[in-house]
């Protein structure tokens, strides 16, 4: 059996592999450092990062769900000063590959600082600019809910950047392929796709919602379809790389996920069940590899007949 | 933090709904008292934590109640099976701070990881009342293997039952010079308002992961939002900030 090539490209940087842990599920990196050597990975998505400190919402903020999860945090995060002056420098001993700048904000404005200041760190290779956040001058609907702030945000974004910017998509919307092509008409450079759905549990003995913020974002590998669905309609539509994400727990899943049209592949929730887990993908991937007849990763993506 | 999986040794029930599993482990276990390990049941997504009672070079005792699919699905966990478990999870207890006589306050499945650090407590030569609350004799548990360690134990009864009738903040009267507590929130509020001392606190929280990845467990404290899954889930009484 000849040598399989897992390589990919991702707006011009090479990946080792497409195995990217998803932003919120893996930290700044150095818990899982602790546990193996990180530098196995493609890269990963750093934790929702802000301009200001955020504390996030009350806890409870988990919930179990049948093959999945919920979680209310809240894009819990120090802010983005202190990203830069106390985690990057952690992270930085422990990881020696270019990271993805997870940014989110509630109003334009806020989206603009914070990407403005990840741009300039050498250590970040890309910007994922997730746009599921309440705008708060848009009486609290969700950016990614709409075409024109979709596009209004990525378009602002892309005017202080000048590293690959990804619009990282909520799927809780009519039309998934709109919100994609609004992002790539305001000039992003790449789509991540799926962020959670929204969700609910209510506990039987109290008739109250498990969440303290009632309801949360639903992931966990009961939504992989859904993400394969998304990935697959979105990667179809626009003409630049999607990183499909969304319930994906195995190296088939990540093989299943690049057929549907994408160029890498995030791994969410698992890693909180598994800290192994993308560790454990990566390993396997030759070997799903080779048993699909797989020579090369980069000839599958889109390749669904 | 160390993930495996372990050998079930025994499985038995203390109560009507409180057991005792004994899992062994392959390699020396890093663990200390106070801290908890994590652990994937058949057909559940999120892990379940449960305190460490005690432990051996490669041996983990849990004493846990059933109180839904995950700790029932565990109550059915056999004898010989192995268990998929993170364990040596969070920061424990801290018995530096003891200079003799050390007050150890538990209530119901709160009482576990008190027996490991007693133990702890007694190895180092301190002196220890440990009062383990419940609500009637039918619930009451390791009373006998809390004796044992050579701690002065008093059983408190919210219906008097057995022991002491009350709280275990009605069994408070010992010349201490620090204390320990775990137990429900309305217990540890009561210990944090009548005791007199510094102390430490163990909290629970829902957690995703349980080794500080996904800011589920986070709490407000003094000194800032610390997680119960890592700082935790012990912490200092001037540390707490009571928000619920
Ligand atoms: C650090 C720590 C140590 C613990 N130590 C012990 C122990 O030694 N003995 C013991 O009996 N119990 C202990 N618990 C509580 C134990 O984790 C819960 O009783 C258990 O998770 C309930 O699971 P379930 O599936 O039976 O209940 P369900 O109600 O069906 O669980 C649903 C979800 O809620 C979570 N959950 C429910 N109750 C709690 C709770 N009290 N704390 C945290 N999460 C909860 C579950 O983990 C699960 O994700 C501890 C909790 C924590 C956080
Ligand atoms: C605990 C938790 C925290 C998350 N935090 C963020 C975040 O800060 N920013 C973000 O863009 N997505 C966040 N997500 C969404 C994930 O990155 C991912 O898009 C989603 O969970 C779907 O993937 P999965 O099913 O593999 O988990 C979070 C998810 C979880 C479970
Ligand atoms: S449970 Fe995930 S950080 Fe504590």
């Amino acid at each position: 059996m000849g040598k399989v090539d897992t390589k990919v490209t991702l707006c011009g940087i090479e990946l080792d592999n497409p195995v990217i842990p998803a932003s919120g599920t893996f930290g700044f990196g150095y818990e899982f450092a602790e546990l193996y050597d990180i530098n196995i990975l493609g890269t990963f998505s750093w934790k929702g990062t802000t301009l200001n400190p955020r504390f996030g919402n009350p806890t409870p903020r988990i919930a179990e769900c049948k093959n999945g999860m919920i979680n209310a945090v809240g894009l819990q995060n120090p802010g983005v000063d202190k990203v830069i002056s106390v985690e990057l420098p952690k992270l930085k001993k422990v990881f020696n590959k270019k990271v993805m700048a997870n940014v989110s904000g509630f109003s334009i404005e806020e989206y603009v600082e914070t990407c403005k200041k990840v741009d300039k760190l050498d250590e970040v290779g890309w910007i994922e600019v997730n746009i599921s956040c309440p705008n708060v001058h848009g009486g609290g609907m969700a950016f990614g809910t709409s075409p024109e702030m979709a596009k209004a945000v990525t378009k602002a974004v892309k005017e202080v950047t000048t590293k690959p910017v990804f619009v990282k998509l909520s799927p809780n919307v009519t039309d998934i392929v709109a919100i994609a092509k609004a992002c790539e008409e305001g000039g992003a450079d790449g789509i991540s796709l799926i962020n959670t759905l929204l969700g609910m549990r209510i506990d039987l003995k109290t008739r109250r919602p498990v969440i303290a913020n009632k309801m949360g974002g639903f992931s966990g590998s009961a939504i992989f379809p859904v993400a394969v669905r998304m990935v697959y309609q979105v990667a179809h539509a626009v003409n630049i790389p999607v990183i499909g994400m969304g319930g994906v727990d195995s190296a088939e899943d990540v093989i299943e996920m690049m057929l549907a049209g994408a160029t890498a592949v995030q791994v969410g929730a698992a890693n909180l069940i598994n800290p192994f887990a993308c560790k454990e993908i990566i390993e396997d991937l030759p070997r799903v590899m080779e048993k699909y007849n797989i020579t090369s990763l980069k000839d599958i993506i889109k390749g669904v007949n | 933090m160390q993930k495996g999986l372990y050998k079930v040794l025994s499985n038995i029930p203390l109560t009507s709904n409180v057991f005792k599993m004994v899992i062994e482990s392959e390699e020396p276990v890093n663990v200390s008292c106070g801290q908890f390990i994590n652990i994937k049941l058949e057909g559940l997504y999120l892990r379940r934590p449960i305190s460490i009672c005690d432990f051996s070079s490669n041996t983990i005792t849990i004493i846990y109640k059933v109180v839904g699919t995950g700790t029932e699905a565990l109550s059915k966990v056999k004898e010989g099976e192995d268990l998929d478990c993170l364990i040596g999870l969070g920061t424990g207890y801290v018995t530096t701070y003891t200079e003799n006589n050390a007050l150890v306050l538990g209530g119901g499945v709160g009482i576990p990881p008190l027996y490991g650090l007693c133990k702890k407590l007694v190895e180092e030569g301190k002196k220890v009342r440990v009062v383990l609350g419940f609500n009637t004799k039918e619930e009451i548990f390791f009373e006998e293997e809390f004796k044992k360690l050579g701690v002065e134990t008093v059983v408190t009864t919210v219906d008097g039952s057995y022991g002491v009738k009350g709280f275990v903040t009605d069994a408070m009267e010992f010349d201490y010079d620090y204390f320990y507590t775990c137990g429900p929130l309305p217990m540890l509020k009561s210990v944090y308002n009548k005791t007199t001392t510094s102390g430490q606190f163990s909290f629970e929280e829902r957690m995703g992961c349980g080794f500080g990845a996904c800011m589920g467990c986070s709490q407000k404290t003094t000194t800032g939002y610390k997680r119960v899954c890592k700082e935790g889930p012990v912490f200092y009484k001037e540390e707490i900030v009571w928000e619920k």
